[in-house]
């Protein structure tokens, strides 16, 4: 049952709705926006300028500012995914704030598109969701047009132009696309304002600098799988003890290229003690 | 009753005929033949006579569609000239889009989808061209090197992949039938150009100034040069020669 916000809310006028509600003979169930077929079309507040109402209104999801108001949209987070020789490591956090408020432990920030293709989530939690389901249908529509699977250099690119074409309308999304194809393990950044780049490693998130700094400390294009596994699960750790706005559980994945795997989801409490214990044997040698 | 106005009608038994009328334009259009080789495609096109004051430059009958994607088409040169424009477009919004470049099979389904789409909307009319489309496949999952591929595409908006195949001229019917005798599996590059002007000069005066021939190979295209074309239309004149003698001198012989 679609939970339908009300209409003083998004005043798209209460006789359109009631007519849409009429033609609708989906009534209720599928809401507009994903219709097959019609890409993402939703109400937007009826104000001259959207962009700016969400700003003010909806903050913190469209810039780095926060306007103090009530709502405050869900941020904090820490993703990482970096290449090396043996595939690709995908680690991210599973914490959800609204401000000082921890709304959720348990978020999957990590999106199947398909057996072979990842997305990460960061931002907005419905705009990564949404939108990445929505990459997901495009990436299967390729794949029975043209009998072979998307290339991840496609996929990315089919993402970063639809948020190209929804730029200034308050998207909130940092997410990390990747893969393995015809050309091997690839790795792309896209963001909510169409910036897409090809990189080797990526961190998204409020704990992205902490998750740096343990990144481009141990890592090396040789790891081994196990190395590159510790260090993924490291990073996470590292970034959630010192970021307020990450924690929970650490969803791991590792993308070979048979498709990804998911090689654990350790709760991030048990690794600190692991790791204290670690500590407490390294100083007594 | 006449059904043939609004192509968007049917006709009683099932014809569209503005369509079938476009093709009988591609028929009035000058011949090109494509044979596909174990590791080539040739396209080759008849050079009508031309004017004596035209230059003869400005009219390309083969043209390139993307880097590693050639065409040929037979029937009205202004139709081609638009629809070879959607199609460069589209290459490029492929690879703009996609980052890799579009496979053929991809180029000739989008030629044939657009050619189809004039066929059902009202106020338009079909192009009347037939394409010869030709370059290498994308390679298969495990293989190293894709194939030679040729497709044709017709009005009706089909499009097909061949061995060997002609479009436009009077003769394409008895064309085809040489080319079915004359094929043979894994060609390579001078078997299957012998047999591409073999198949022209049926309907062709001799000369190699009336054809152009294209080979299109792995990495590169080339046109070949009248020189070139001159010394393969020769081989061919004389082995037709040798051919008749030894009839006569087998006839002879038999008594």
């Amino acid at each position: 049952m679609m939970a339908s916000i009300g209409s003083d809310i998004l005043d798209i006028g209460t006789r359109r709705s009631a007519h849409q509600q009429d033609q609708d003979n989906t009534h209720g169930i599928v809401p507009t926006c994903m219709r097959l077929g019609e890409p993402g079309a939703f109400d937007l507040p009826n104000v001259a300028d959207p962009a700016a109402f969400c700003r003010s209104n909806f903050a913190s999801a469209s810039g780095n500012k926060d306007s103090g108001q009530e709502i405050k949209f869900a941020k904090g987070t820490t993703t990482l995914a970096f290449k090396f020789n043996e595939g690709i490591i995908v680690s991210v956090d599973s914490r959800s704030t609204m401000g000082a408020y921890i709304a959720s432990g348990t978020v999957k920030k990590v999106i199947e598109i398909n057996p072979f293709l990842l997305g990460t989530m960061a931002g907005g939690a419905a705009d990564c969701s949404f939108w990445e389901r929505n990459l997901g249908m495009q990436c299967r529509l390729y794949e029975l047009r043209n009998k072979k699977r998307i290339s991840v250099a496609a996929a990315s690119k089919l993402l970063a132009n639809t948020m190209n074409s929804y730029r200034g309308y308050g998207l909130s999304m940092g997410t990390m696309v990747t893969g393995w194809d015809e050309t091997g393990p690839q790795l792309y950044y896209v963001d909510n304002d169409g910036t897409r780049l090809h990189g080797n490693l990526f961190s998204v998130g409020s704990g992205s600098t902490y998750a740096y700094g343990i990144l481009d400390t141990f890592y090396r294009p040789d790891l081994t799988v196990e190395e590159a596994i510790d260090l993924g699960k490291r990073a996470i750790y590292h970034a959630t003890h010192r970021d307020a706005y990450s924690g929970g559980i650490n969803n791991l994945y590792h993308v070979t290229k048979d498709g990804w795997k998911q090689i654990h989801a350790i709760d991030v409490n048990d690794m600190h003690y692991e790791y204290v214990e670690e500590k407490k044997n390294a100083m007594q040698d | 009753m006449s059904y043939d106005r609004a192509i968007t009608v049917f006709s009683p038994d099932g014809h569209l005929f503005q369509v079938e009328y476009a093709m009988e334009a591609v028929r009035r259009g000058s011949t090109a033949v494509g044979v596909r080789g174990s590791d080539c495609v040739v396209l080759a096109v008849e050079r009508r006579a031309l004017a004596k004051l035209q230059d003869p430059r400005t009219i390309r009958k083969i043209v390139t569609v993307d880097d590693r994607c050639t065409l040929a088409f037979a029937g009205l040169t202004a139709d081609a000239r638009v629809l070879l424009q959607k199609t460069r477009v589209e290459a490029q919004t492929y690879r703009l889009t996609c980052e890799d470049a579009p496979s053929m099979e991809y180029l000739a389904r989008f030629i044939a989808r657009t050619q189809q789409k004039y066929t059902q909307r009202g106020g338009v009319r079909p192009f009347g061209i037939a394409t010869l489309l030709a370059g290498f496949s994308d390679p298969e999952h495990g293989e190293g090197e894709g194939k030679p591929v040729l497709y044709q595409t017709d009005p009706a908006g089909t499009h097909s992949s061949w061995k060997a195949q002609v479009i436009g001229g009077r003769n394409s019917k008895s064309l085809r039938e040489f080319l079915e005798k004359g094929y043979e599996d894994g060609m390579k590059e001078k078997e299957a150009v012998k047999l591409a002007v073999q198949a022209l000069l049926e309907v062709v005066d001799s000369g190699a100034k009336n054809m152009e021939v294209c080979v299109i190979r792995r990495n590169e295209t080339i046109t070949m040069e009248e020189k070139d074309l001159d010394e393969v239309v020769k081989e061919i004149e004389s082995e037709a020669e040798e051919g008749k003698k030894g009839g006569a001198t087998a006839a002879s012989g038999d008594e």
